[in-house]
């Protein structure tokens, strides 16, 4: 089989074009750097290609998922849990989803924008209460790099003070919607915090870039670059340093070494001609989404790394985490026959409650943050599905119109979004038969769910339904038995993937050390969700871009002292 | 960590996402690109999916699921049987619980009456319907007729308000550029009974 090499050497190659990958050619590139980026999915432009002000009835599916766009297919998001020829496979009676988006920019085209720091609480749990492992490293060492985010990217919030929900640097929030107000007030009420959400999103414009126009169609991709996603914010001013060069349906297939066991670049499948080709770098950064990289790494086998790259420790691939998730709607009655009007929105909830307990009476040991939703949204496919399950009981002909007419706009809904402590359950592997369509052994998923997280999502239905009766509405469906894990949704489907690739001071027990660089290669570095420590109670893409942006500026240090 | 290899191996679908196979996923792909097509030319509707007799009792149905009245029009006007069938092709993991449940329809309306769903009087297709329509107080032996009549009334709903006759109905006023978000109005405040907000 023939190779196309490339004969030029780049200072570094990232693999993924995502929040990592696109903050690491971001700052490399402003550095001097000479970066190739390697993207498995095909170019993509929000302005050109995004599905900003669609009716559903542009198309005869009016929005439905298909099979190359199972988020919808309105939204920007090329991809889902199933991808043709590129099977992954889960342990015998286990339940995994695992969701990849393949284009440029990854998931940040279609994600929810909900950017939350972690507080400096969730870097040392174990010192708090026992459990898994602290973090090599401090709030107050990624705190700097949270700051140069807010400012970069543009995030709106408010200032609460809040012992481990670090405020940032914030624009203005929008006013809550009526349903918000009334969920607020019902928060209030049983003493849950309930503050504005803190949203990528700009209500300020922002280098060059618009203020939000309120169509809650940020997962569509924006027109007016006013959400952040990687190819809006980050790879454009990289590319026009000059020093940019994305490879696009470019499917890397493992990692080169030279005969010192350093890093000497990728080799990778041309999507468009089926080649093998390879490019060659002297650093090479791996953001692929934390288990696109954990099985890079486990695939990049040789005589000195017989366990895969970087992998001396064994621990590749494990401590596999997902944020717990469940879900419960309910219908009010005091949002029934409101007053039309636009309830659109920035592309999601303008409120949020955050975790607002301490642990002491509880039974389950880490929190949950809490995501609403409801209201007058755009009608679409699987509009008010289910009636049959509401109050009214569901039926047919002039009651169940006037039904659907009077239950618009008057539904609500929480989702909880829990912390899991990792397990020795949960974790990833190569598959031993099964090779994706280009002959790269694909990953075979490990993954249960502990006693502490059933209990804790048992704690979130709880609190949803009496949130709705304390707002006078009525929970939709019966609480899920303790047998049905209390409606706690498979792994994966949070689509928060962590830990596979942790980050840690021994090299017996941890890939990387607290530079994210690996403990076995120093040219080689980490800038997904992979080297996460815990998962925390909050959605991890700020900490991903603070991390990626923190580890090429100790790459660019290393390089200049001729370290690396 | 050796794997066993009599381990069985499971690729993962979840339940929400019909797993397509690659033929049924061009098929989709080029049905949605006829559809287009041929409405734009004014090509008059022919069923690929349902049988002429499926077909009419499709309409018959869905237009008792949502009838016209004086703000909108009924679920044929807007082509609810259309879409239906459109999406028989575009997603055929429907297929089967749709021509069963249209079966079981007619085998019912049989049973109860001696005639074919379509041809019984309006006042037995109302018997039937009330036997399904409500989960909570259907017999139990009326199961899946049920189970058929909570997804078709999904169906008919998905179809008939994402138009642009039923978003009008609904009076969604979204999808739009706002220049300056103000949030709930006041009236609105007034009616959800937050009018004691401060901040």
């Amino acid at each position: 089989m023939q190779v196309i090499r490339s004969p030029e050497v780049y200072d570094v190659c990232i693999v993924g074009s995502g929040a990592g990958g696109g903050m690491a050619a971001h700052e490399l590139t402003a550095a001097g750097a000479n970066v190739v980026l390697l993207e498995a999915g095909p170019m993509w432009d929000t302005r050109q290609d995004g599905f900003m002000f669609k009716w559903p009835y542009d198309s005869p599916r009016r929005g439905a998922s298909t099979p190359e766009q199972q988020f919808g297919e309105f939204d920007a998001g090329l991809g889902g849990w199933t991808l043709a020829g590129e099977p992954y496979t889960v342990a015998d009676d286990q339940n995994f989803d695992w969701f990849r988006t393949r284009m440029l920019g990854g998931r940040t085209n279609h994600w929810g924008r909900i950017s939350l720091r972690y507080g400096p609480d969730d870097f040392r749990r174990h010192s708090i209460d026992g459990l898994g492992d602290d973090w090599p490293i401090s709030y107050d060492d990624i705190a700097p790099y949270y700051d140069r985010i807010d400012r970069l990217i543009g995030i709106f919030g408010s200032r609460e003070g809040l012992p481990n929900d670090p405020d940032g640097i914030f624009m203005p929030a929008p006013e809550p919607r009526c349903w918000e107000h009334l969920i607020k007030r019902g928060a209030d009420q049983m003493g849950i915090t309930c503050i504005p959400s803190r949203l990528s999103i700009l209500t300020r414009p922002l280098n060059g870039r618009s203020a939000c126009h309120y169509c809650g169609q940020c997962n569509r991709g924006c027109g007016t670059r006013s959400n952040f996603s990687s190819p809006t914010v980050l790879l454009p001013p990289a590319l026009e340093t000059g020093r940019l060069e994305i490879i696009a349906n470019a499917m890397a297939r493992e990692v080169t070494i030279d005969n010192r066991g350093l890093a000497s670049g990728v080799s990778y499948v041309n999507k468009d001609d089926g080649r093998e080709y390879q490019v060659r770098a002297r650093v090479v950064v791996l953001a692929a989404s934390a288990c696109e990289t954990a099985r890079l790494l486990l695939n990049s086998k040789s005589t000195l790394f017989p366990d895969g790259l970087a992998n001396s420790s064994g621990v590749v691939g494990r401590y596999l985490t997902d944020n717990t998730g469940s879900d419960v709607m309910g219908v009010v009655p005091q949002l029934m026959d409101n007053v039309p009007h636009n309830e659109d929105g920035a592309g999601g909830a303008h409120l949020f409650m955050p975790w607002w307990l301490s642990h002491g009476d509880l039974d389950f040991p880490r929190g949950y943050h809490i995501e609403i939703w409801g209201g007058r949204g755009m009608p679409a496919y699987g509009f008010m599905g289910d009636i049959g399950q509401f109050p009214s009981g569901g039926g047919y002909g002039q009651q169940l119109k006037d039904d659907y007419r009077r239950y618009y706009g008057s539904i609500v809904g929480f989702s909880g979004r829990g912390e899991m402590i990792p397990n020795k359950d949960s974790y990833c592997e190569i598959d031993s038969d099964t090779v994706d369509r280009w002959g790269i052994p694909v990953l075979r998923f490990h993954f249960k769910w502990g006693d502490e997280e059933i209990l804790q999502v048992k704690h979130m239905q709880q609190t949803f339904r009496e949130l709705i009766e304390e707002i006078g509405g009525t929970p939709i469906g019966t609480m899920p038995s303790k047998e049905d894990g209390y409606g706690i949704l498979p792994g994966g489907r949070i689509i928060h993937e962590l830990g596979v690739t942790r980050m840690g001071d021994d090299p017996r027990s941890s890939v990387l050390n607290a530079d994210c660089q690996a403990h076995d290669v120093r040219n080689l570095f980490v800038a997904d969700g992979g080297p996460f420590v815990t998962n925390g109670d909050k959605n991890p893409t700020w900490t991903i871009l603070a991390l990626s942006m923190r580890t090429s500026e100790y790459i660019v240090q290393q390089r200049n002292q001729g370290a690396i | 960590m050796g794997m066993n290899r009599r381990e069985a191996i499971k690729l993962v679908a979840t339940a929400s996402v019909a797993l397509w196979t690659p033929a049924e996923a061009a098929s989709a792909r080029a049905k949605a690109a006829a559809v287009l097509s041929q409405s734009a030319a004014g090509v008059p509707f022919q069923p690929e999916f349902f049988s002429a007799h499926e077909y009419d009792t499709v309409r018959l149905l869905v237009d008792l699921v949502i009838p016209a009245d004086d703000r909108s029009g009924s679920a044929t006007e807007v082509g609810v049987p259309e879409f239906m069938d459109f999406m028989m092709i575009d997603r055929p993991s429907m297929q089967e619980w749709m021509s069963g449940g249209l079966a079981w329809l007619d085998i019912e309306s049989h049973r109860r009456f001696d005639v074919r769903f379509l041809d019984a009087t309006d006042g037995q297709r109302v018997e039937i319907l009330e036997a399904i329509a409500w989960p909570e107080r259907a017999e139990e032996d009326m199961s899946h007729g049920v189970a058929f009549f909570d997804r078709f009334r999904d169906l008919t709903a998905s179809g008939f308000w994402s138009t642009e006759m039923g978003i009008n109905d609904l009076q969604y006023q979204g999808n739009t550029l706002i220049r300056e978000w103000v949030g709930c109005p006041e009236e609105a405040l007034r009616h959800v009974g937050v009018m004691d907000v401060g901040d």
